[in-house]
């Protein structure tokens, strides 16, 4: 590269031709993922239940999301008469751009990210706590019974499972001492021993929190066993009953990518994000693409790996009870992770790394 | 105009829009969402200011949990309008009262800041130190300098979050509550009789 054309990439206008790149970058990746993950949940679900699932559009199927895609976009979008108009268009698309928004500082290998700020985990822990407003206005401006029982169920799960991920984040912050994913990343080089789910002796509070975090993203996701919002058997679809076409698209891609988000989250915290789960010194004589393209590759098995996880506990664990639910997330996880926050900060300040 | 300034335009212009749209929006769950849309762009303007700790915690706290609750509570609540109307005239002297007051306090506040810079005449404001982030500047003030005053700040929190608790805790008598340890603790022969039954007899209370 010339100096001239290095000089353009550093002008505003570079910067934001560059950015925009990445950023559709990530978001066309992201999307064309979610079309496949979906087809695995899907076939995941069909697999527990001895059917075959979706198998007549290509190749084993593979492109039934793309079908389903088109038929979404093709069909017309129904008002209901009485609904809040601007509300109830604004509800999908506030689902769908800040689930895409929070993949903006996911670290996808060594450099790879859009956004590097110092406070990842807290704009992604900020994102992912708006994702509920989607989900409030849809139900209230539909202006109809089911929705709005849906979203307020909605409300109060996903406020109340914020609290204990919230903590879990804390002790992952402490342990690694920066708010930064790729320093949180970095810090866990060198092997699954030194991932902060497996590392010694801080497993016996960080395995137990990486469970109590992928329950809690379970809930703030409202995945079953936790997915109350849009009991079927209750509310028909919850929140999303009176949608149609592309604004009922836009809310099930949003929910998918907060899905993956927090198969994300979990391998970023918990599992060493693109770390390779064994040392990895012959990396040093590799080229820095070279090694970037090893570090996605570890990073996409972890996510698939975690989302095969959210599937399976889709198939084979039954709905909680509401009462149930409130009961776990305040009772149960906000007293276990907070005492989780003390004792690893107390080995932060007393342990032999102090 | 370079990129920093065209956003914070941008950004200043949707706060002040839409706080004023707060206050004249006819309905209240439109006044919430809008107020939600300043708290998101005042966090954006943090953002340029560098202060992005800052913003991330107005997101999380005010955004993500207090808004939806705020919001939570007026979509439940029937809004009668005319009755909202017909006390406005009453309440229009009171209102205008305590906006007075609130404004001729904000101009006094900008006077003194435009005059004396923004710590007033107390201390000189702590020179930021390069390449700390700001999350350990804040913490090293917060935790080393002002430590009686925000334990003091935790604990006037505390009471009043214990407050709320027990005003509004109160036992109501003939529910039947479900007991989880009590439901793990059943065994078998704590938890059923086998009675044997001659044919023809039935079972005798």
């Amino acid at each position: 590269m010339t100096s001239t054309a290095l000089d353009f990439w550093a002008t505003p206008l570079g910067w934001t031709l560059i950015t925009v790149g990445q950023i559709l970058l990530v978001v066309i990746g992201v999307l064309l993922s979610l079309a496949f993950l979906l087809l695995a949940d899907r076939k995941i679900w069909a697999g527990v239940q001895m059917r075959k699932g979706p198998n007549v559009v290509g190749p084993f199927g593979l492109f039934q999301s793309f079908a389903d895609f088109f038929k979404f976009v093709l069909k017309e979008i129904v008002i209901p008469s009485g609904a809040d108009k601007v509300v109830f268009i604004a509800a999908p698309l506030i689902s769908f751009i800040l689930a895409f928004g929070a993949w903006a500082v996911i670290p996808f290998a060594p450099g790879w990210v859009v956004s590097n700020i110092n406070v990842g985990v807290l704009y992604l822990f900020a994102i992912s706590s708006l994702g509920v407003y989607g989900i409030i206005m849809g139900g209230w401006a539909s202006n109809s019974k089911y929705p709005f029982l849906g979203s307020l169920r909605s409300a109060a799960q996903m406020v109340s499972y914020e609290v204990s991920l919230g903590f879990i984040i804390i002790t992952v912050i402490l342990l690694s001492g920066s708010m930064n994913l790729q320093t949180i990343v970095e810090h866990q080089a060198g092997g699954f021993w030194n991932w902060h789910a497996f590392a010694l002796p801080t497993i016996i509070v960080m395995f137990p929190m990486m469970v109590i975090f992928f329950i809690s993203a379970l809930a703030e996701t409202n995945r079953p066993p936790f997915d109350l919002p849009e009991a079927e058997s209750e509310l028909v679809a919850g929140y999303q009953v009176e949608y149609s076409s592309t604004p009922y698209l836009l809310f099930m891609i949003g929910e998918y990518s907060n899905i993956v988000l927090m198969c994300a989250m979990i391998s970023l915290l918990f599992f060493g994000g693109w770390q390779a789960p064994f040392p990895t010194p012959f990396l040093e004589a590799w080229s820095p693409t070279a090694v970037s393209l090893f570090g996605f590759l570890w990073f996409a098995i972890k996510i698939v790996f975690w989302f095969f996880m959210f599937a399976m506990a889709k198939a084979i664990v039954p709905r909680y009870r509401y009462d149930q639910l409130m009961r776990l997330g305040w009772k149960v996880f906000l007293p276990v992770s907070l005492v989780a926050v003390m004792l690893i900060a107390a080995w932060r300040v007393f342990g032999p790394q102090a | 105009m370079d990129l920093q300034a065209i956003a914070f335009y941008l950004l200043a212009a949707v706060t002040v829009i839409s706080g004023f749209l707060v206050i004249t929006a006819r309905n209240p769950v439109h006044s919430v969402l809008f107020l939600i849309m300043a708290f998101f762009t005042a966090a954006g303007l943090f953002v340029m200011l560098g202060a992005e700790f800052l913003a991330m915690l107005l997101i999380v706290v005010y955004v993500g949990a207090v808004a939806v609750l705020f919001l939570f509570v007026v979509m439940m609540l029937d809004v009668d309008f005319t009755q909202l109307r017909e006390g406005f005239a009453r309440y229009l002297p009171i209102g205008m009262a305590v906006g007075g007051v609130l404004a001729v306090e904000m101009v006094m506040v900008a006077v003194t800041v435009a005059a004396n810079g923004a710590a007033g005449k107390n201390a000189a404001p702590a020179a930021p130190v390069a390449d700390l982030p700001n999350a350990e500047a804040i913490g090293r003030v917060l935790y080393t300098d002002y430590i009686y005053f925000f334990q003091a700040a935790g604990l006037v929190l505390l009471v009043a979050m214990i407050g709320a608790i027990v005003l509004t805790l109160r036992r109501r008598p003939g529910v039947r509550r479900q007991n989880i340890g009590d439901q793990v603790a059943r065994t078998p022969a704590s938890g059923m009789k086998i009675v044997q039954i001659k044919s023809g007899e039935g079972l005798s209370e």
